[in-house]
């Protein structure tokens, strides 16, 4: 499935995708293997996912990239498993994954903080679950101060999410799930509710802590820049129904990335127009053009394939 | 040039000053001249029609009359309580002698058994609410969690709550009787027959709008703060106590004031038909008593059944007040 590209800068690739090519489905850190999804509705069942594989690197960065209805944040939930696949399914260091757990952490889109609670006291909640037998009190209060301080949000500690705005609460969402030490780092377009300001600077300290931790992720995004400086890898996937791969992209530019300097990169552009070629000519969203008459149905379709 | 800039400076200043000052002044008339006003008319109103209606025990009481009564019944009252201290200073004084006389006399101690004022009645009647209310909350809130938590469930009790929740209590309160006096037997029971009665009626009525508001404000949770939840891997305790609870704390107060209100209304109709002491008890005893006083001192009573529900809604709003995270929830 993977789409090898002439490649121009083989001097610079990352050994990450290098080892790629070879790798097997039993070498593979975290196995998305076949699954198949289909959701019942009143007019019968819906298949949103049709036979989604792809093998993911320990320490791999992938982006999931597709139009909107088009199952990204099926593959991502059933890989949390918080939807069980209904074909196929998921092996995490060879062990099937059919319940949600702390090992897969999950950064919601809309963060999904606890308002009650203070930024310390929600990723308490998590350490205090995880950890609960393997460190004592005072350990687990230096794991969060250090989790938070990791996203720069331990100025802020003790204020509750109301009284943050939304990047900061984004981060403290970021520090939860780190904190939870993941095998596997799950991100649900984490910075899409942010402006562009923001989200830049989320994505400089992603990096940062994507370096120093050397997470495997997940994450997905409609942003095309986001995608191919972060990743090592930008799966791309088909329209629904019956979504799936369409193209895998591996990235071979070297880290650290710098956003300024890649402005200029040969290969960074020709990355991103082979993104956006296969968005905008490839899988290009055969859609009226909303007028007052044709956005209802077209709501109603949208929301059928926001089911996916 | 500079003059006319001072002008229009001290325009501004006068503009400001007069917008402040209008503010100030359309806050005191919205919290207290309008109510003041509403207040007074009422009591114009009140009197001019009281005066027009003759019933057979006389006028109709104006606020007049039940001003007067309010005051005969606080020295009422007041002489009531000095027989009562009288009464149990002579006991005291012939047990002491009885003890100087026989060292080995067990000393029997009598309760006062004069007439319940009305302070008397108001005070058993808000300690039945209260524990009638309790009662029901102590079962509703569980099991709205519960009902909330599994659909199944919902679906398994939700016509019963449906079912009984617009029964009347007049209707519970003759089984209520009849159960309790079949089942309570006891030679020296803790409460009285009455204050279990009035207890069970106050608490089946209640139980309803509290189950309903807990069971929905939990299956309203944030479908994400769930999953939170599920990937933590949260045991179900922690999971109530964590995400669950501080969640529908709104809905669950929302579901407490409206129980707490029909648990008064409940209570005050169940004393007076069943006979059980309480205010409900003073109105149909001095509706009973027929004196010209009495519709004055009826009248007395409705005055001051109102204010105790207001005051008990008061001081829901308060405790949720402090409860709750959210304090923008809190409304009145």
């Amino acid at each position: 499935m993977t789409i090898t590209t002439a490649n121009t800068m083989t001097n610079t690739a990352s050994k990450i995708t290098a080892d790629n090519k070879k790798m097997t489905k039993e070498e593979a850190f975290l196995n998305i293997s076949k699954i198949d999804m289909a959701f019942p509705t009143p007019t019968g069942s819906f298949t949103a996912l049709k036979d989604v594989d792809l093998q993911i690197k320990k320490g791999e960065f992938i982006s999931l990239i597709g139009h909107s209805g088009c199952g990204k944040s099926t593959v991502l939930n059933i890989v949390a498993g918080i939807y069980q696949a209904t074909k196929g399914g998921i092996l995490l260091k060879n062990k099937e994954v059919n319940e949600p757990g702390p090992e897969r952490a999950v950064v919601f889109q809309n963060h999904s903080l606890l308002p009650w609670l203070t930024s310390f006291q929600n990723v308490q909640l998590a350490v205090d679950q995880v950890f609960s037998k393997t460190m004592s009190k005072s350990e687990k209060k230096e794991w969060i101060e250090h989790n938070l301080k990791l996203v720069h949000m331990d100025h802020a500690m003790h204020k509750r999410p109301d009284e943050i705005s939304g990047g900061m609460k984004q981060r403290v969402g970021i520090a939860r799930a780190l904190a939870m030490q993941p095998e596997v780092l799950l991100m649900d377009e984490p910075f899409g509710a942010l402006d562009a300001l923001t989200r830049a600077h989320m994505q400089d300290s992603l990096m940062e802590i994507q370096k120093e931790l050397n997470n495997t992720v997940i994450m997905i995004t409609h942003d095309v820049d986001e995608a191919v400086l972060l990743s090592d890898r930008i799966v791309m996937m088909t329209n629904g129904p019956e979504a799936t791969i369409g193209e895998i992209l591996d990235v071979n530019l070297p880290h650290p990335r710098n956003r300024l300097a890649l402005a200029e990169n040969p290969e960074y552009n020709r990355l991103r127009s082979a993104v956006l070629t296969f968005l905008y000519e490839k899988q290009r969203k055969v859609e009226v053009i909303p007028t007052a008459k044709t956005t209802e149905k077209a709501d109603i379709e949208q929301q059928k394939n926001n089911v996916a | 040039m500079s003059l006319s800039t001072a002008t229009i400076n001290r325009s501004t200043v006068n503009e400001k000053m007069m917008k402040t000052l209008k503010s100030v002044f359309n806050k005191v008339t919205n919290t207290l001249i309008l109510p003041a006003v509403g207040i007074a008319i009422f009591l114009v109103l009140w009197s001019i029609t009281a005066s027009s209606i003759h019933t057979s025990l006389g006028e109709f009481p104006g606020p007049n009359a039940v001003v007067k009564q309010f005051s005969a019944l606080y020295d009422e009252h007041n002489t009531e309580r000095e027989k009562a201290e009288a009464f149990y200073d002579r006991q005291d004084l012939r047990n002491a002698k009885k003890l100087e006389k026989k060292p080995d006399y067990v000393v029997k101690t009598r309760a006062y058994t004069g007439k319940e004022t009305f302070f008397d009645q108001i005070l058993t009647s808000l300690i039945t609410v209260t524990s009638g209310f309790l009662v029901a909350a102590f079962i509703a809130i569980p099991l709205g969690i519960w009902m909330g938590l599994s659909a199944k469930l919902n679906s398994a009790i939700n016509p019963i709550v449906q079912i009984f929740k617009p029964v009347s209590p007049l209707a519970w309160l003759p089984l209520v009787t009849m159960i309790v006096s079949a089942l309570y037997v006891s030679d020296d029971p803790m409460v009285s027959k009455s204050f279990l009665t009035s207890l069970i009626t106050v608490s089946l009525c209640s139980l309803w709008p509290m189950v309903i508001n807990t069971s929905i404000g939990v299956s309203s949770i944030d479908s994400d703060l769930l999953n939170v939840s599920k990937v933590l891997r949260l045991p179900t305790f922690t999971h109530i106590k964590k995400i669950v609870l501080p969640a529908s704390i709104p809905m669950i107060f929302t579901g407490m004031r409206l129980s707490f209100g029909v648990a008064w209304m409940v209570l005050i109709a169940a004393e007076m038909l069943a006979q059980n002491p309480g205010l409900g008890k003073f109105v149909w005893d001095e509706f009973q008593n027929g004196s010209s006083d009495s519709l004055a001192r009826i009248m007395a009573a409705v005055v001051v059944i109102g204010f105790i529900g207001f005051l008990l809604d008061r001081i829901m709003l308060a405790l949720q007040r402090k409860v709750s995270w959210d304090k923008s929830s809190v409304s009145v």
